[in-house]
């Protein structure tokens, strides 16, 4: 089970973050102005598990437009934690904190999360970090709202989206859907894509998708993300490597006499 | 890369910054000196050279001392520090990494025991064998850790980071061996401390070189003003270790300036993650242009 983001048909509204904040009773983490937009929580973290991010650009919304538009567009998006087929998170923690549930979903168990922090820079999207507020320390990102997928609910975000720009269902039933859309809105909008859906990119494909309107960069997503620990085997290789010439270098030293 | 919006969103970074607060600098030293000198006392208890044994495994002991106190003092939750050992997860650097720890501390520390009070000979034998074997894994096993991540400037140098630390380890293992050893006995640790050196600013180079662009960090503010003290400080500390020879003041002068040069080489390694995690630019850069 996984999300389908069309950000196509975002308005922006934050239904999904409040909705968000509502049901898994996430902390405040400040109602800032930034300058950027509308956007006012920045980027993911501990304490902001959906994320809209707007973008002002002065290009045409729509192919064509340019002719009697004003040139100018409004890219909103409602980001949230991937749910890498291949999870670096869940790969690198230490403690088994992270785990993957019966729904495909990657959830942080967090009586078990001892705050390490190594998922934080391994992660290819930047969404888990470190809570540092009311001394918690752990690390916290996106359930999936487990606590309602796993009865058989609809997590908060896609149940408050009012534009149905979030949908919550099956993955191959949300990638058929998503390839219909794409062949409905490809010819209209300029740079519409789909972004993660794809089983055979460098994460196994997102168990959170989206339709783009643009490069993934402007949305400040990583355009090829990549599971680090698919290159693991070639690290320890390269380290066993390190160790053998640092033991040979100790025995080759002792060789030449005490003095 | 032209005509592509690198700047990406307000210029935020892509991917989060390390939550790693200095102690873990700290300990990628602690860590490479203990492994260092695991394998230098082991080496040395082999071929009967015991006063170099017996400094290189108090060496070891203390760092191993330091070592774990610095990892669960920059826990979030440092009361479940345990919780490390709960699984055994080879996917995990980390986890792996605190099995090595816990092995190596424990035979470094009744190692150093036994050579305190001159008791148990067998217990001694076994433990410094154990810690010494254990040593050059503890000493690189840092590198996969942090390789293992998304940061560019220390994923794309997974193949040259164990060097550097191994090399970094030999370095300073041996200048501590050579502050801390009667100077008739000190000969292979001031060839290990010469080779160490020479070895780590070869390392040094090649990862900065295969770096390219994503090196950047490494010519750059805090990273770059530590990648060039510790190269100058390696590279003075070996001359002058060079030319000292079994001069007691001179060389042990040279070591401490190795040392240091391992230090602020451990330091510029961990800023340069910083510095290449909060610029959205590596990251798109290591994703667009495959090197």
């Amino acid at each position: 089970m996984g999300f389908f983001t069309d950000t196509s048909v975002c308005i922006g509204c934050k239904a999904c973050e409040v909705a968000c904040k509502e049901w898994n009773q996430v902390p405040e983490d400040g109602l800032l102005f930034t300058a950027e937009s509308y956007d006012n929580t920045g980027g993911l973290g501990a304490d902001t598990w959906r994320h809209v991010a707007f973008i002002e650009q002065d290009r045409p919304l729509r192919v064509g437009d340019g002719e009697h538009g004003d040139g100018f567009r409004w890219l909103m998006s409602s980001d949230v934690c991937k749910h890498c087929t291949h999870a670096a998170c869940l790969d690198v923690c230490p403690t088994g904190a992270i785990i993957r549930t019966e729904l495909g979903t990657v959830v942080v168990q967090e009586d078990v999360c001892n705050g390490c922090g190594y998922c934080v820079p391994a992660c290819p999207f930047g969404v888990l970090d470190k809570r540092e507020i009311e001394d918690d320390g752990r690390v916290w990102k996106c359930t999936l709202c487990y606590d309602r997928t796993r009865d058989g609910l609809t997590p908060a975000c896609a149940q408050a989206c009012p534009t149905e720009s979030i949908q919550y269902g099956p993955l191959d039933e949300l990638r058929e859907r998503a390839g219909a859309r794409l062949d409905k809105v490809v010819d209209g909008f300029a740079g519409a894509r789909l972004y993660g859906e794809d089983p055979n990119d460098g994460v196994g494909g997102f168990g959170a998708f989206f339709l783009l309107l643009d490069e993934p960069e402007v949305y400040g997503l990583p355009p090829n993300p990549v599971d680090t620990t698919r290159d693991l085997p070639g690290m320890w290789r390269s380290a066993a490597v390190a160790a053998g010439a640092l033991a040979l270098g100790v025995a080759a030293c002792l060789l030449g006499g005490r003095r | 890369m032209t005509g592509r919006p690198t700047e990406g969103y307000y210029g935020r970074p892509i991917i989060k910054p390390p939550v790693w607060k200095d102690e873990i600098a700290w300990y990628l030293f602690t860590g490479g000196l203990a492994g260092g000198s695991s394998a230098l006392g082991l080496a040395a208890r082999v071929t009967g050279n015991r006063a170099l044994a017996r400094s290189a495994t108090f060496t070891a002991a203390a760092a191993l001392t330091a070592s774990p106190v610095l990892l669960v003092k920059d826990l979030g939750r440092p009361e479940r520090f345990v919780n490390m050992l709960r699984v055994v997860k080879p996917s995990s650097p980390m986890n792996v990494g605190s099995w090595i720890l816990t092995a190596a501390g424990t035979a470094a520390g009744a190692a150093a025991a036994c050579e305190a009070t001159d008791v148990l000979p067998r217990v001694r034998a076994l433990s410094q064998g154990v810690a010494g074997l254990l040593g050059p894994a503890l000493a690189t096993y840092t590198a996969v850790l942090i390789s293992d991540t998304a940061v560019p400037v220390w994923h794309e140098a997974r193949n040259e980071l164990p060097l550097v630390f191994a090399s970094g380890a030999a370095a300073s293992a041996g200048a501590a061996a050579v502050i801390l050893t009667p100077t008739d006995a000190a000969g292979p640790a001031r060839r290990m401390m010469l080779a160490g050196a020479v070895g780590e600013i070869a390392a040094t180079t090649v990862m900065e070189r295969r770096l390219g662009d994503l090196g950047e960090p490494y010519h750059r503010g805090e990273a770059g003003a530590l990648a060039r003290a510790a190269k100058a400080a390696t590279a003075v500390g070996a001359a002058l270790g060079a030319v000292a020879g079994r001069r007691r003041f001179a060389g042990r002068l040279a070591a401490g300036l190795v040392l240091g040069g391992a230090v602020a080489e451990r330091f510029a390694v961990f800023r340069a993650g910083f510095q290449s995690a909060e610029d959205p630019r590596y990251v798109v850069m290591s994703q667009r242009s495959p090197r």
